[in-house]
């Protein structure tokens, strides 16, 4: 049955109730016209005057250069403000306890190594994996402080030290200092005692050598200029810096090119002093952090 | 149809103010059944809170408690973690076909005697039978003019209401907070502003529902009578009308005069008994409807009235489709169809997702053990060149017991490990302390030596064994390697 003037039907009315309908029809079912109750036309009419109040209470209408900003002035950006006030005001009261706390107290306290780990770890995010990387896992050149070789010491103390004064960084009078000389650029040592050493260090740490390699004079090259530093067994020596040359860890590459070029031209690491930029109980909530990483002595 | 039919309007009026209903005070077995429902209902609403339940120092000693702050239901012996969430799932969908299958039985069961619509509407229609009388009474009160003692009545009746319906919104709160140190802070004005203003939505919704929308709830805005309605069968007991018996309708006079002239006439002698005392207003003698929500109270006042003709009563009561139809045409009525395929299909539903239910409450894990896997960096090579992997653990204390929990692996010989902060025992199991009902991370670090530390990866297992209760957890992982 099709309608020419969907808009207008015949007065139709059902057969059992003898009610109107609406005229539309699905499967042989009539639609009955009943009408809507009254209360509902009302509780429409509530909800335009629920507007208008909340026109009145809430910032709404937009002005040519500002907007109506409502009887309580509300802002929702002055309660975020707010709301962050009284974290900070909480984030303060929880960072008492470290302030007075030794790094081990801290450490060994339930409690306050929890607020510790998740401040360090939100300082760590914001300063130093830029360096050291996601989680600390470190990259050519900038170690990993997730393994358990330590330049410059991995103990609570030491760790402190090293983020408080940083690492050659000249404007701090307390910074730590190491540096290894460009042996082969300055002219100290030829291509072939380079190669020598490097093939005896590679021994020391049970990497591959070179075939035919000459250990004797590698390690005569290595007593004279690199045990004063490294040590006679090339265990390191964390007051200068100097890594363990018999582990399994290698800052700057492991290949037999990498090392030569550490030999040539010498190797260095930069650190800033953190105690211009973090405050004391930043630094130690960092220091228990980066000790958490895994790698803590 | 008539196609010159005249109308007024076209369409009709858009709207329709909605006709006050005077329900009848009425007496039986309904009513009866009605007000121990009630009684029991609203005694259980309003008094669960207050029932104990002791659960040990550490957690609340309130049988039934919804405890947001702490993020734990508890429920007499069960106690729902907010992972536990599901459980509500299940409830629902029981929820759901209890009320079909309710409804394959006997109608609108929920409707007339259960839903708090009903129960709180039939409470505040007696509070309103109490102040201003019976059904005549408050049609003539309302048709009167404002008097001094018109205005103390309704005064009188909507103070009650709203008392009623604060101590509504009142016992809403406390199955939020411990109940009676909720209620010293209430009358002593301590309590959170949070529990107030819900105490004032509850009182405003009861007052606003049960008291003046009543029916038009039922009618207009829920949707359950439409669900039913496409849901009910010929074989569900609804409450029902005989036709068979009652037509034609005829007064007691009318009849003796038909009788004699050897005519038909009816049982129904057109009382209106069955209008008056209806709450949603509505003529049963219509048949099934929308309007009706089966609560019986017709029944009781047509028994009465056949009671006092002397006629049998049943002339409304629950009846069948079928046994109508089949006693209108001089039939037998067919026996009452309890069990058919969807009554069956609902209850096995029911079993089955009751049963699943049941077995997970039954079996359900007080120690539980989640293990993320350190992603930076997926392993560390050592000083002496063995591969070590971290992992967070999260373990999980269902009990309200501190418990004392030892770490073990299943990982390939040599490999040793270490939780961060944990006591180590002499056969290196860390035990780590988990607090009563509540979770702990740890950070696990675990060492494989090489050659056992082969890339890219293998499956290790974690396993974490209660000391005290002998429960275990565990979950397997990998270990990364070179």
């Amino acid at each position: 049955m099709t309608n020419p003037n969907p808009t207008a039907h015949e007065p139709d009315f059902d057969a059992v109730t003898g009610q109107s309908t609406t005229g539309h029809s699905w499967d042989g079912i009539r639609e009955l016209n009943t009408p809507l109750p009254r209360w509902w036309l009302w509780t429409f009419y509530v909800t335009i005057l629920w507007s208008i109040g909340y026109w009145l209470v809430y910032p709404a209408w937009p002005l040519i250069s500002s907007h109506t900003t409502g009887f309580f002035g509300y802002s929702s950006r002055a309660e975020l403000t707010q709301e962050m006030q009284a974290l900070e005001q909480r984030r303060d009261i929880q960072a008492a306890g470290l302030k007075t706390a030794s790094l081990e107290e801290i450490k060994s306290s339930p409690d306050l190594s929890r607020v510790a780990l998740a401040r360090g770890k939100a300082s760590f995010a914001e300063n130093c994996v830029g360096c050291h990387g996601q989680g600390g896992t470190g990259a050519p050149s900038y170690p990993n402080l997730t393994d358990d070789d330590w330049v410059w010491g991995g103990s609570l103390k030491d760790i402190q030290t090293t983020i408080q004064n940083g690492i050659r960084w000249t404007q701090n009078a307390d910074t730590r200092m190491g540096e290894m000389l460009a042996f082969g650029r300055q002219g100290m040592l030829k291509k072939d005692e380079i190669e020598q050493v490097v093939d005896f260090v590679r021994s020391l740490a049970k990497l591959d050598t070179a075939k035919g390699a000459n250990l004797a004079a590698g390690k005569t090259v290595y007593d004279a200029n690199c045990a004063a530093c490294h040590g006679e067994a090339g265990k390191g020596n964390r007051e200068v810096g100097a890594p363990d040359l018999t582990d399994a860890i290698w800052l700057y590459g492991s290949s037999r090119e990498a090392m030569i070029e550490s030999v040539h031209n010498g190797r260095a690491g930069i650190m800033p002093a953190w105690a211009s930029r973090l405050d004391p109980v930043t630094i130690k909530a960092l220091t228990v952090y980066v000790h958490s990483l895994g790698g803590g002595q | 149809m008539s196609s010159n039919a005249v109308i007024p309007d076209e369409d009709g009026p858009l709207f329709a103010a909605a006709k006050k209903v005077y329900p009848q005070r009425v007496k039986g077995r309904f009513r009866r059944i009605k007000w121990a429902l009630l009684a029991f209902c609203l005694g259980v609403y309003y008094f669960l809170p207050f029932v104990r339940w002791d659960r040990g120092p550490a957690l609340p000693d309130q049988a039934v408690l919804v405890d947001f702050e702490r993020r734990r239901f508890y429920f007499f012996f069960i106690e729902l973690w907010p992972q536990e969430v599901y459980y509500l799932t299940g409830l629902l969908i029981l929820a759901a076909i209890v009320l079909f299958l309710m409804n394959a039985i006997a109608g609108r069961i929920w409707c007339g005697y259960l839903c708090p619509q009903t129960v709180w509407t039939d409470l505040f229609f007696a509070v309103e039978r109490l102040i201003e009388g019976d059904r005549r009474d408050r049609i003539r009160l309302d048709s009167q003019g404002w008097s001094a003692s018109k205005i103390g009545l309704k005064a009188t009746k909507h103070f009650v209401w709203l008392m009623i319906a604060w101590w509504t919104g009142g016992a809403w709160v406390l199955y939020f907070s411990d109940a009676p140190t909720l209620v010293k802070d209430l009358a002593t004005f301590q309590a959170p502003f949070s529990a107030y203003l819900w105490i004032g939505i509850l009182t405003a919704t009861t007052y606003v529902f049960a008291g003046h929308m009543r029916e038009q709830v039922c009618l207009y805005m829920c949707p359950w009578p439409r669900i039913q309605a496409a849901l009910t069968d010929s074989d569900a007991l609804n409450v029902t009308y005989k036709f068979d018996r009652g037509e034609p309708r005829a007064s007691v006079k009318q009849a003796a005069q038909l009788k004699a002239a050897g005519q038909p006439a009816g049982d129904c002698v057109e009382c209106k008994q069955c209008i008056a005392v209806c709450p949603t207003g509505i003529d049963i003698r219509e048949g099934t409807q929308l309007g009706c929500i089966q609560c019986g109270l017709c029944i009781d006042a047509c028994d009465d009235v056949m009671g006092k003709l002397g006629r049998p009563t049943g002339l409304i009561g629950y009846d069948t489709l079928k046994a109508v139809e089949a006693r209108a045409c001089g039939t037998p009525p067919p026996a009452l169809r309890l069990i058919r395929p969807r009554t069956m299909l609902y209850a096995a539903i029911i079993a089955f997702v009751g049963g699943a239910m049941l077995y997970q409450l039954a079996t359900r894990a007080f120690l539980g053990m989640s293990v993320v896997h350190e992603r930076t960096p997926l392993f560390t090579t050592l000083k002496d060149g063995s591969i070590r992997n971290a992992y967070t653990l999260r373990i999980a204390n269902k009990r309200s017991e501190e418990r004392p929990v030892a770490i073990t692996l299943d990982a390939p010989m040599g490999t040793t490990w270490e939780v961060v902060g944990a006591q180590q025992t002499a056969d290196w199991r860390p035990i780590v302390v988990i607090p009563p009902d509540s979770t702990l991370d740890v950070r696990l670090f675990v060492t494989m030596p090489q050659p056992q530390a082969r890339g890219p990866s293998q499956m290790i297992q974690i396993k974490a064994a209660d000391l005290s209760f002998g429960e275990n957890a565990s979950v397997k992982d990998n270990f990364f390697a070179p």
